[in-house]
């Protein structure tokens, strides 16, 4: 279990997280909605320890994330797989290389081995035959999926989504949500994502939560968060100019 | 009236210094976080293990592929130099020094310095545009994210492959400059071709080689620093990444034009 505890965060003088509280839970699908700009990618970034907090703790089971010298924290990480928001691919590295890179930074796997388990990785997510394309010949949901094989190649505990459908058609996205629910009840892994897409939200989430102004504000599951009545939600969830979320 | 020149003095002078004291700012903030770099990559250069393959790719991207460059500008300079240096010494019946001129100036200034601003533009610029695309497009961030630390992965292969080319590439700029001012001084000019290379060979010490190559091993080490620190530390998208570039070239040429002189004053 991840538990965040008043996390606080500022950049300059822009208070980014202001006491931000959460708990994930293991094997569950775990949604972060919210604004963009509303710090999600901040957060999530904390939990992976590529940023430090101002004040406040994260802890990952009995380990206190925000407390670890760099080095304890790769070792922590290598617990962790991560999908960005555009994918992050080596440019310089082929699909297979890309995918099997932790692979070969981290085991003694023969070539031949890491490329069975990058060939395997590849189809559960949906790819066949692209091992030797560039990241520059995918289309954006092939770079997605590249990304994720990536993300669960070393069979993590965690994987950590930032808005893995900015970018996507609705066709694409949906497809997406099936690839995350597929993946994560094969390897019953906790995935973190945070997105403003609603509609995937409710199709994968099993724990929703909704940061504003730097705090979780509501956080249920999609039925308690369709029922739930805070105003900025209620906004939020449907999409609405109106209300107290001022549009600048 | 007066009153009024002078309040608009004293905030002239406020706003002055405001400016220059963030200027002043921002420059130590920079050569602390170059030397935290240096020593950051310094204690990853000495841990092992060391990634061999990545450090020939940046030799060969680094050397191998500034060759054409360095041949070209060393050749160049060469031929120019004997051809200036014959008009000015026939002067004094002196044409005999002209292998002595180039080949002392190929091997103490120009070979490492000119070397040096040219593999700055060609490969520094490279550098920093790709760890700065690195950097805006997040993979840098999912290196790290995959628990493999960014400067020893990025940083130390590039730094070593500078420290360790950029005395090869200076060999060959002198080498290639001194035939150049051979075929120039002894093909065009005339002069006698041993009078050439013996007044050269008396005249040029094994010492003024090394002092070349010297300058040239902090020339690789300033080149490769610069340009890894603005890709490293670059914001602001395709900008940020234009940005990033020009800076790391401006900065190193600077630095090595700076350095050449102060190395200069303490070999001589």
């Amino acid at each position: 279990m991840i538990k965040i505890i008043d996390l606080k965060k500022s950049f300059n003088s822009k208070k980014v997280l202001d006491g931000t509280n959460l708990e994930v839970e293991k094997g569950k699908i775990t949604v972060i909605i919210g604004r963009s700009g509303e710090g999600k990618s901040v957060l999530i970034k904390h939990i992976i320890g590529l940023l430090r907090p101002d004040s406040g703790r994260i802890l990952l089971d009995d380990i206190e994330i925000t407390a670890l010298k760099e080095s304890e924290l790769n070792e922590v990480r290598k617990r962790f797989g991560m999908l960005f928001q555009g994918a992050a691919l080596f440019d310089s590295m082929t699909v297979g290389e890309n995918v099997g890179f932790p692979l070969m930074e981290h085991t003694d796997l023969h070539d031949a081995d890491i490329m069975k388990t990058v060939v395997e990785k590849l189809r559960r997510v949906g790819l066949v035959g692209v091992e030797d394309m560039m990241p520059s010949e995918l289309s954006g949901g092939m770079k997605k999926r590249v990304g994720l094989a990536r993300a669960i190649v070393m069979d993590p505990e965690i994987v950590l989504f930032d808005e893995p459908t900015t970018g996507l058609d609705p066709i694409m996205s949906d497809s997406v949500a099936d690839l995350v629910l597929d993946t994560q009840r094969a390897l019953n892994t906790t995935y973190i994502l945070i997105t403003h897409d609603i509609p995937f939200t409710y199709k994968i989430a099993d724990k929703i939560a909704m940061l504003h102004e730097g705090r979780i504000i509501a956080e249920g599951t999609v039925g308690e968060m369709k029922q739930n009545s805070n105003p900025i939600l209620r906004q939020f969830l449907e999409g609405r100019a109106e209300g107290p979320i001022k549009v600048y | 009236m007066f009153r009024k020149i002078a309040a608009f003095n004293e905030s002239f002078l406020k706003a002055y210094l405001e400016k220059l004291g963030r200027s002043a700012g921002r420059f130590v903030t920079s050569a602390g976080q170059l030397a935290i770099l240096l020593g950051s990559a310094a204690r990853f250069a000495v841990t092992p293990p060391l990634k061999m393959r990545n450090i020939f790719k940046q030799m060969e991207f680094v050397g191998v592929q500034s060759l054409f460059v360095v041949i070209l500008t060393g050749s160049f300079t060469g031929m120019v130099l004997a051809l200036q240096s014959f008009t000015a010494l026939k002067r004094f019946g002196a044409e005999s020094m002209v292998g002595p001129t180039v080949a002392l100036s190929m091997a103490r200034e120009l070979g490492p310095v000119l070397s040096g601003l040219m593999v700055t533009g060609r490969a520094g610029s490279a550098m920093a545009t790709e760890l700065g695309t690195m950097r805006v497009t997040e993979q840098i961030d999912a290196l790290a994210t995959m628990a493999v630390n960014p400067v020893k992965y990025l940083i130390v292969p590039r730094i070593l492959a500078g420290i360790c080319m950029f005395p090869v590439l200076t060999i060959i700029a002198d080498f290639v400059g001194f035939i150049g001012g051979y075929l120039v001084g002894v093909k065009l000019l005339g002069i006698n071709s041993g009078v050439y290379i013996g007044r050269t060979t008396e005249f040029v010490q094994v010492d003024d080689i090394l002092n070349g190559l010297t300058k040239s091993v902090f020339f690789g080490l300033i080149t490769t620093l610069v340009a890894c620190y603005y890709g490293f530390n670059t914001t602001g998208g395709a900008e940020g990444v234009g940005k990033s570039a020009t800076s790391s070239v401006v900065l190193a040429s600077v630095m090595i034009l700076t350095s050449d002189y102060i190395m200069s004053s303490m070999m001589a």
